[in-house]
């Protein structure tokens, strides 16, 4: 009994320590820098993207999208979401300019209408198209959006990876905070879990199927977010992958919106 | 027979040793069951798996968000609740409001999603913030928006600014027992903290507050009617008795035997409830009647110049049979519950039968035991009362006649009052007013919105056919048509978001206030809409993941389960004729007005097996068919007599009524056992007529009767000051049967046994006079 209590005093001394040790704000922004510069220098790329969403009790339905990036020097990425399906939103395109420190700028064409809506964009946190991201999920990931906190070293289906802790800037995020598991030798996101603003596990996506592409980018095809609260599930599954397809900045400006197709 | 109750008594007087050490042991293991108790403080635990309307509600929920909630009612005190500082505190409590345990999404006036357009920008945002710094514009616009606002207006806020509200979606995770007692708890926590800061004061609704209120009636009950029965017992025990040890002695029988039983209940996995939280109240009452009969017929015999060791051998032998079969006839009672559709009702049926049969055990093992170590002393007798009992014996069985006529009066017109009672299962009520969560919903209903929601979930037919501009037209439709009734004070609907944004998408022409001209457009709307709104506030309460399906919530005043029931109704055959939709109203308010229907339906066959049973014990036990079958009209009138009485001096009842029938029963039955038990020993041992073992019956048990009556009486009774309405209401209607059946088995009965029981030669003088010739 008195042995059994001096081993968990001493393994818990040790717990403690090593994270007094190693949990180093440094080292975790250190590891996003790292992470966002090997993904630096892709340019552009395209892919179509299948969502599935499902319900606690298996029931489910398909949306399809397309995604077009183009990669910001100084500023943040900027994307182009264009909806295929269901019918009556085909047409629909939604534009972002990510910016690093401050909100995004968002633009919504509706094609019913004939008209670009600009979208108040501080609000993030709700669900992207009735799915289980939130827009704050998909966002292209600037370094500034958070802070950093390096936890420890885990292994993670068989790859060594830092736990990383990243607490979003913005008041306005659905977040308290992230855990974020990352390989150490390809700096890739394999999961994250979301805790909500109580600091309750809300979320966990997962990565999977990682593919090189340029020999250097890293892209998963498949992202599953599952929502513990309400035990409702989405997948993102991509396919089509195109890098350095000749698209300009002009085809991210607001003004193409209406002619994008 | 009696030879060998007598051996009995000595047998165990013999081995009390060996008896008492094993009765311990056995006690024992039983009360260790009682560590795995729990409430269960869900209301859905008062509908079985298989009730209809449980599975459609389940359904529902299935598909959009839960309707569990802690409503955050803000009463502004003095002035109005669209006064900034009001407002301030609810911006406040909003906030911490996603702080509260296992909250999916909170809902307020502050973080209304307000949406204007200037130019080509749609803005989505907070309808206001920093509430005491707000200019005279902003102010104008809250005070417009928040009386105006379908999705307001009636339910979040008050259109008189008598109050407004902060409403937080729980989601449980349903893995532990005390889940609602945490959020309860975290929520009052807040209520105080916004309090003590801000001039307001908040009253706590929600379903999460009506499952923490039965969880605390549960408790409420426990702590304060069990020690007022033991207290009631107490006193009538030594008034009866008239000796502090042989008082002290009862307790003996009645605290293992309510141990045993909840100990037993632990073991089978019962969670508490208000109803089988009852169970105790009842037990004590019903077992404490076992050791009275016991512990006075050997002071009458000890009064009669017996030894206390030959007194209590002679009271085992009289009551071993009487107290066994009343014993059996009310657990067969009580185990009637089983056949009911609410699960709360088997746990106090099964309980209380445990623990009924456990005071059987309890009197007439561990008491004789007890009573063998102890020197007892009785001064008082009855005597008074047993010659009054005599008096009355004559005196009913000389007016036999007349008395059977009052009785058939008295009976059909009171059976003919049935028809007022009204049953009304509005679970708001079933909590007395001495409950917080009923003083602070009547305060929501007089002042907020109402508490009773319906579910009405309309298909489209199709993915994505909610953005159908003729479905929208038709959801719409049965929104303005519920939004007319009388009784409705508010409707959460999609039509009429997409109205709001066809209107502000157009620069906020009221012209646009329509549904959507394409399904392209409204699909887009909706698109747009859903890209602005903020974390949790979501439109999954209103469509399923699909889009193929929307969610209408009609909120409706306080009203009967039969106005609700006609309401529902009316709402369902508009849907079918009108706008063809084939669908049933679900929600917990629709379960509870379904659930007194329910229960009827399904005791009814349990009242029958009750009542079949029980009869079958009383004809093996007396061994004669023509007087089981008169005991069945004393024994079955009362139930049926209270219920007329209750139609005429309360004509409200509630689920109660269903399972009162066979208990009531099984509890009643006692006093006709005893009652023919000596009429039948005076017609076979003593071969009195009919006239004359009426009279000895009424010398005989008369006081017995009276006693036990007033006993069982006092125990429903305090069971009845329950803040439960629906064990309150189940004690009253079983006490007055009680009552009832007293006067029944002392003036119907006797004078049935008079008419109905006659001699064969009396009877049938043909035969008579033909034996009489052979043996000539």
């Amino acid at each position: 009994m008195k042995f059994a209590n001096i081993t968990m005093f001493v393994t818990l001394a040790c717990a403690i320590i090593t994270t007094i040790t190693f949990a180093s704000p440094e080292k975790g922004l250190e590891i996003a820098i790292e992470a966002d510069s090997r993904d630096k220098g892709f340019g552009d790329s395209t892919a179509q993207i299948t969502m599935i969403l499902m319900d606690k009790y298996g029931q489910s339905t398909e949306r399809a999208i397309r995604n077009r990036t183009f990669e910001g020097d100084n500023e943040g990425d900027k994307s182009l979401v264009i909806f295929d399906s269901p019918g009556d939103v085909r047409g629909t395109a939604f534009l972002s300019h990510t910016k690093k420190s401050d909100s995004d700028d968002q633009w919504l064409y509706l094609p019913a209408l004939k008209r670009v809506k600009r979208i108040a964009s501080s609000n993030k946190a709700g669900p992207f198209m009735g799915s289980e991201f939130s827009y704050e999920d998909i966002a292209s990931q600037e370094v500034e959006k958070y802070t950093y906190n390096f936890l420890r070293d885990e292994e993670l289906n068989g790859l060594d990876c830092f736990v990383v802790e990243y607490d979003p800037v913005d008041p306005k995020s659905g977040y308290k905070r992230q855990i974020v598991w990352m390989d150490k030798s390809e700096y890739r996101v394999h999961k994250i879990d979301f805790y909500d603003r109580k600091d309750a596990l809300l979320k966990t996506l997962t990565y999977e199927d990682y593919k090189q592409y340029l020999d250097k980018f890293w892209r998963s095809n498949r992202l599953v977010m599952i929502n513990h609260q309400t035990g409702k599930k989405t997948e993102l599954l991509f396919a089509d992958w195109k890098f350095r397809t000749g698209m300009t900045q002009r085809d991210f400006e607001k003004s193409a919106l209406k002619r994008t197709r | 027979m009696s030879q060998k109750n007598s051996s009995y008594g000595e047998w165990i007087l013999k081995f009390r040793f060996l008896v008492l050490s094993l009765i311990t042991f056995v006690t024992l293991i039983a009360a260790a069951g009682a560590q795995f108790l729990y409430f269960d403080n869900d209301y859905r635990v008062f509908f079985g798996k298989e009730n209809p309307q449980l599975k459609a509600f389940e359904k529902i929920q299935q598909t959009y968000t839960k309707i569990d909630n802690v409503n955050f009612a803000v009463d502004p005190i003095s002035g109005k609740a669209n006064a900034p500082e009001v407002l301030a505190a609810v911006e406040e409590l909003t906030d911490i409001a996603w702080q509260l345990p296992f909250s999916i999404r909170v809902d307020s006036l502050s973080n209304y999603q307000h949406t204007e357009v200037e130019g080509d920008h749609l803005i989505v945002r907070n309808l206001y913030t920093g509430a005491m710094s707000m200019s005279a514009n902003e102010q104008a616009l809250v005070d417009n928006i928040s009386t105006t606002e379908p999705a307001l207006a009636g339910k979040i806020h008050d259109k008189q600014h008598r109050a407004t509200s902060v409403n937080a979606t729980i989601q449980m995770p349903g893995k532990s027992a005390d889940e609602v007692a945490i959020v309860a708890a975290a929520a009052r926590k807040m209520a105080t903290k916004i309090e003590a800061k801000h001039d307001v004061k908040i009253r706590l609704g929600g379903v999460i507050f009506l499952n923490n209120a039965f969880l605390e009636s549960s408790m409420l009950d426990m702590a304060t009617l069990v020690p007022a029965m033991y207290l009631v017992i107490l006193i009538v025990a030594y008034l009866l008795l008239r000796s502090v040890m042989a008082t002290f002695l009862v307790l003996f029988v009645v605290v293992p035997s309510i141990i045993v039983a909840m100990g037993a209940g632990g073991w089978i996995g019962i969670g508490l409830t208000p109803p089988s939280a009852s169970a105790p109240t009842i037990i004590t009452t019903l077992a404490v009647a076992d050791s009275i009969h016991l512990l006075v017929s050997m002071f009458n015999r000890m009064r009669a110049g017996h030894s206390q060791r030959d007194s209590l051998l002679y009271s085992i032998r009289v009551n071993g049979k009487p107290i066994f079969l009343t014993s059996l006839t009310t657990a067969l009672g009580f185990l009637s519950m089983n056949f009911s559709d609410s699960p709360p009702f088997h746990d106090l049926g099964n309980i209380t039968a445990i623990g009924v049969m456990a005071a059987w055990i309890y009197s007439i093992v561990l008491l004789p035991i007890l009573i063998s170590f102890l020197p007892l002393k009785s001064k008082a007798t009855l005597a008074k009362l047993d010659d009054k009992m005599g008096k009355l014996g004559v005196y009913i069985a000389s007016r036999y006649k007349s008395v059977l006529t009052f009785s058939v009066i008295i009976s059909v017109s009171v059976l003919s009052l049935i028809p007022l009672n009204e049953i009304n299962d509005d679970f708001v009520k079933y909590f007395d007013k001495s409950v917080q969560y009923r003083q602070d919903t009547d305060w929501i209903s007089r002042n907020l919105t109402g508490v009773n929601q319906v579910q009405f979930s309309l298909p489209s037919g199709e993915s994505n056919g909610v953005s159908d501009p003729a479905f929208i037209e038709k959801v719409s439709n049965f929104t303005a048509w519920a939004q007319n009734e009388r009784v409705v004070t508010h409707v959460q609907s999609i039509s009429d978001t997409f109205k709001r944004l066809n209107r502000d998408l157009n620069a906020g022409d009221p012209s646009f206030y329509k549904v959507p001209d394409t399904r392209e457009l409204a699909a887009q709307y909706l698109l747009l809409y859903e890209l602005s709104l903020p974390f949790g506030l979501d439109l999954n309460n209103q469509l399923d993941i699909s889009k193929s399906s929307t969610q209408v919530i009609v909120t409706i005043n306080d009203m009967t389960t039969n106005e609700l029931r006609a309401w529902i109704a009316r709402a369902e055959s508009y849907l079918a004729d009108k706008l063809d939709f084939n669908l049933t109203a679900v929600g917990p308010t629709v379960m509870f007005a379904y659930i007194s229907e329910r229960n009827i339906q399904s005791m009814l066959l349990g009242t029958l097996v009750a009542v079949f049973l029980i009869s079958g014990v009383i004809l093996i036990a007396l061994r004669d068919v023509r007087l089981g079958i008169i005991s069945l009209i004393p024994n079955l009138l009362p139930a049926a007599l209270a219920f007329g009485l209750w139609g005429l001096l309360v004509g409200q009842v509630n689920m109660a009524v269903a399972v009162v029938a066979g208990m009531a029963l099984g509890v009643v039955v006692d006093d006709s056992v005893h009652f023919l038990s000596k009429y039948q020993i005076a017609r076979r041992e003593l071969k009195l007529s009919a006239h004359d073992a009426v009279i000895s019956a009424f010398n005989g048990v008369g006081t017995a009767l009276v006693v036990t009556t007033l006993i069982l009486t006092a125990g429903f009774g305090i069971l009845a000051q329950s803040t439960f309405g629906v064990n309150s209401n189940m004690a009253m209607l079983t006490g007055i049967a009680l009552v009832i059946a007293l006067i029944a088995d002392m003036t119907l009965l006797p004078a049935l046994l008079i008419v109905l029981d006659k001699d064969k030669k009396e009877n049938a003088p043909l035969i008579g006079a033909k034996e009489a010739l052979q043996n000539a």
